[in-house]
């Protein structure tokens, strides 16, 4: 999949056989032999062999984290050009051994006769054969990242409501944006799929308001109280997704139209495994990179034309939002005395985002920059603001501007 | 879908016993390879009166080895004869004496070339026997074997010769065959490179994801020009697969989308310095009788395959997007002059295009000394005809002079050679690439 987004991007740009300063890119479910996914990819891609290419991880935040770091160096004038991207797969995911296998595995592998190996296969226990299946889940809590997202949901009284009509218009912009050919140069089809399968643009809140909750429901207030539905969580699906960047200069002698720059970005973590179970939710991060973005480029909330905050989960958005309306928080925990305040909601997320694309991790970095950058160009002009939280307490920020 | 028929009469036991049995007999067709010589033997040049020692020049500047004297047995690559003097019928007969002695000397793919003048209305007598070119050559196409074609050119006085020449002496021209084409007085420059005529060029070819359009891309890249692909979205697979296979860049563009223009015009301005040549290659098919046509299948027809033209062309020369001397060039069809069961909505659109390119070639001329004109191939063997019943594919592949049927490639050459510089004096007029089809040709 990588190695087709790289392909489709050679063509759109007629990049064939250029050695391109550097090719960055990750996947958050990758098996060890894929150690070298991205130059593997670019080996097998069209771009000359001569590119290099590196691996990077930063979960969720992965794609948006390799258009940083390729940036940077941009910038620095230490590569002219970059592709900058990433790609996952849940329905073909690896598949790890239990470690009593792969212990027994490795004794077999260090025995040095016939019968040290079958001594050491003699320890194998039957239990230990099940394989471990990836989870989604935090290594250090044990609890999912749904069930992480519901509490600070009910911390912060989202309603199932609200997320019905974020994940709705999701759905709705998604495939208005289609129709009317947003994505025609954006999106390489794939083994004939030419649009997001998980697309269903035919959601409406009422459609949506009929789904039990999923996550949740252990909580106070049990299934009842429970608002997170398999309709406002975001779906975890395969996709891969990549963006050119260069200087002015390099664009220009490749006539390519400069659609948008990247300005900065800024990335935070929160405690989310001692912290305060409102302040310090799992996927908060953003809620504090943003502050000290704005700070840094002196700019306001409202300073932007466009807002794209990935949909890990419908109550996410919602919750990004209310902390930075509400005062006290902003005063106590980002050391605001003024809130950030409210954001016009039409201007967010207007091409669909995360709840109706699905969440193929590393990948929907390059989806959200990429988009962005065209909407911006099509506006011609303005300023754009992503929010990308991340597992392990971690929030990716960044501006696009042009 | 390869042709088994032509290979097997092409071996040694399945050549003797169709020529026993008297079964057609294709000639594995001569095509262009970058480096082989433009013929495979030596030419020789007739006239009524005397030959033009410009024209011998012109001739032999193309590579070919071009005799004045001949000896018993020598056998002949091509023969040109210039028939531009005919001004009476008595004057045909310089064509007799020159061809019959030396047909059966012409070589495998050996190449009949006639130069004559176009009927101006001038003079009755001199019009009939300029008229008369066409049917001996067309007679010639269907009387020559082993692969060889015959075509006519109609030459005006200061025309440029050169490209022409090249592409119907040249492996180029392989399915072209009985075809007269005009060359009048226009800008044509001759290319710094003969092996990349179209070097410096920015080209654009729709429908390219695959097919014909694939192999037209292909070959305007082999030519030296820098080549857009465009193609449905949903063709973007295959399409990211030919761009960079060519080294051409990839452009999603439904070119019957009501602001198909507006894209492609936006995208010209940012990405390119200007137009030079468009291949307006997409078409559909949505083939029933018309009893039978549903309105839907009718009207996508007509939008893909000729009202995008129009709109694409008008655009086009109303911005800064099309350069000085760019080169348009239309898909037509065989189906465009003879019409076909079950096609009215197709043949319709064929025929369009034929008169579209008449009409707009004074449209066109006057944007920087630009042609338009049309390519109507006949019997392409494609993913399409591979889908076809095998006892009618088998019989349409015969109904040929050449007796087979035609490659992508022969139609992408076809369209290389009218998009190059030198094409410069060829505007308005439709080629038909398709080795002399019985139908309608």
């Amino acid at each position: 999949m990588l190695t087709a987004a790289i392909d489709g991007l050679v063509a759109r740009y007629g990049l064939q056989n250029e050695r391109v300063g550097e090719v960055a890119s990750g996947a958050v479910l990758k098996h060890s032999r894929d150690f070298n996914l991205t130059r593997e990819a670019v080996l097998g891609s069209t771009l000359a062999p001569t590119t290099p290419a590196y691996d990077v991880q930063q979960a969720c935040g992965t794609g948006l984290v390799t258009v940083i770091l390729t940036a940077n160096k941009i910038a620095l004038g230490q590569i002219d050009s970059a592709i900058a991207g990433g790609v996952d797969t849940t329905s073909d995911a690896p598949i790890a051994v239990s470690e009593g296998l792969r212990e027994v595995l490795l004794d077999v592998n260090r025995a040095k006769s016939l019968g040290g190996r079958l001594k050491a296969l003699g320890g194998l226990r039957p239990n230990q054969i099940v394989p471990t299946i990836p989870q989604n889940s935090e290594p250090r809590t044990g609890l999912s990242m749904g069930e992480h997202q519901a509490i600070t949901t009910q911390e912060w009284g989202i309603t199932r409501e609200a997320q019905d009509e974020l994940a709705a218009a999701s759905h709705q912009n998604l495939a208005a944006a289609y129709d009317r050919g947003f994505f025609d140069d954006l999106v390489t089809p794939f083994l004939g799929l030419t649009r997001d399968q998980n697309l269903r643009g035919d959601s409406t809140v009422e459609k949506l308001s009929k789904l039990s909750p999923v996550f949740g429901t252990h909580l106070p207030g049990g299934v009842e109280g429970a608002t997170m539905t398999a309709a406002n969580s975001t779906p975890l699906t395969d996709g891969a997704s990549v963006v050119l960047l260069a200087s002015d200069e390099w664009a220009a002698e490749h006539k390519l139209p400069v659609l948008a720059h990247f300005v900065d970005a800024e990335t935070a973590a929160v405690d989310y495994v001692h912290g305060d179970r409102r302040a310090d939710g799992l996927l908060m991060a953003p809620v504090y990179a943003v502050p000290r973005l704005l700070a840094r480029n002196n700019l306001k909330l409202q300073d932007f034309d466009f807002y794209e905050i990935h949909e890990a989960f419908a109550s996410t958005v919602l919750t990004t939002l209310a902390a930075w309306e509400d005062a006290e928080f902003c005063k106590s925990y980002l050391g605001l005395d003024e809130p950030l305040g409210s954001i016009d909601r039409s201007k967010l997320n207007i091409n669909g985002s995360s709840l109706a694309v699905g969440h193929p991790f590393a990948a929907t970095g390059g989806r959200i920059v990429a988009t962005l950058a065209k909407m911006i160009h099509e506006n011609g002009g303005g300023r754009g603001l992503i929010s990308i939280c991340a597992a392990g307490g971690q929030g990716v920020v960044a501006i696009l501007e042009a | 879908m390869g042709d088994r028929y032509l290979n097997l009469v092409n071996s040694p036991v399945g050549s003797a016993v169709a020529s026993r049995v008297g079964l057609p007999k294709p000639a594995v067709l001569r095509r262009y390879v970058e480096g082989e010589p433009i013929l495979p033997g030596p030419v020789r040049i007739g006239a009524v009166g005397k030959v033009d020692p410009a024209l011998s020049k012109l001739v032999s500047a193309t590579g070919a080895d071009v005799r004045t004297t001949e000896a018993d047995g020598d056998r002949w690559g091509a023969l040109i004869f210039d028939a531009t003097a005919v001004s009476s019928p008595a004057d045909l007969a310089a064509l007799r004496d020159f061809f019959s002695g030396r047909l059966r000397s012409l070589m495998s793919c050996g190449r009949v070339l006639v130069l004559g003048r176009a009927a101006d209305g001038a003079d009755i007598t001199v019009d009939a026997s300029r008229q008369a070119l066409d049917g001996i050559v067309r007679s010639l196409g269907k009387e020559l074997q082993r692969g060889s074609t015959a075509n006519l050119l109609l030459v005006e006085d200061n025309a440029s010769l050169e490209t022409a020449v090249r592409f119907f002496l040249s492996g180029k021209s392989a399915y072209v065959d009985g075809q007269p084409l005009r060359l009048v007085t226009g800008v044509a420059v001759a290319p710094a490179d003969w092996d990349k005529p179209l070097a410096g060029k920015t080209a654009l070819v729709t429908g390219a994801a695959r097919g014909i359009g694939a192999a037209i891309a292909g070959v305007l890249a082999r030519d030296g020009a820098k080549v857009i692909v465009a193609d449905l979205q949903q063709a973007g697979e295959a399409l990211a697969k030919v761009a960079n296979r060519i080294g051409g860049t990839a452009l999603h563009l439904d070119v019957a989308a009501p602001n198909a223009p507006e894209k492609l015009l936006a995208y010209l301005e940012s990405q390119t310095d200007g137009l030079d040549i468009l291949v307006h290659n997409a078409g559909i098919t949505r083939d029933k009788l018309l009893a039978n046509m549903k309105p839907e299948n009718w009207d996508s027809v007509i939008a893909v395959n000729l009202q995008s033209q129009l709109s694409i062309n008008a655009a086009l020369l109303s911005s800064k997007s099309l350069n000085d001397q760019s080169r348009v060039v239309c898909l037509s069809s065989t189906t465009g002059f003879s019409g076909n069961r079950g096609q009215t909505n197709y043949g319709a659109t064929k025929a369009g295009v034929i008169g579209l390119v008449r009409s707009s070639a004074s449209a066109f001329a006057a944007h920087g000394n630009s042609t338009i004109n049309a390519v109507a191939p006949g019997f392409i063997d494609t993913e399409m005809t591979a889908k076809m019943p095998l006892a009618t594919r088998e019989v349409a592949r015969r109904l040929s002079s050449l007796q087979q049927a035609g490659l992508p490639v022969d139609v992408a050459e076809a369209i290389s050679f009218l998009s190059s510089p030198g094409a410069g004096g060829i505007n308005g007029q439709t080629l038909r690439v398709c080795g002399q089809n019985l139908v309608g040709a």
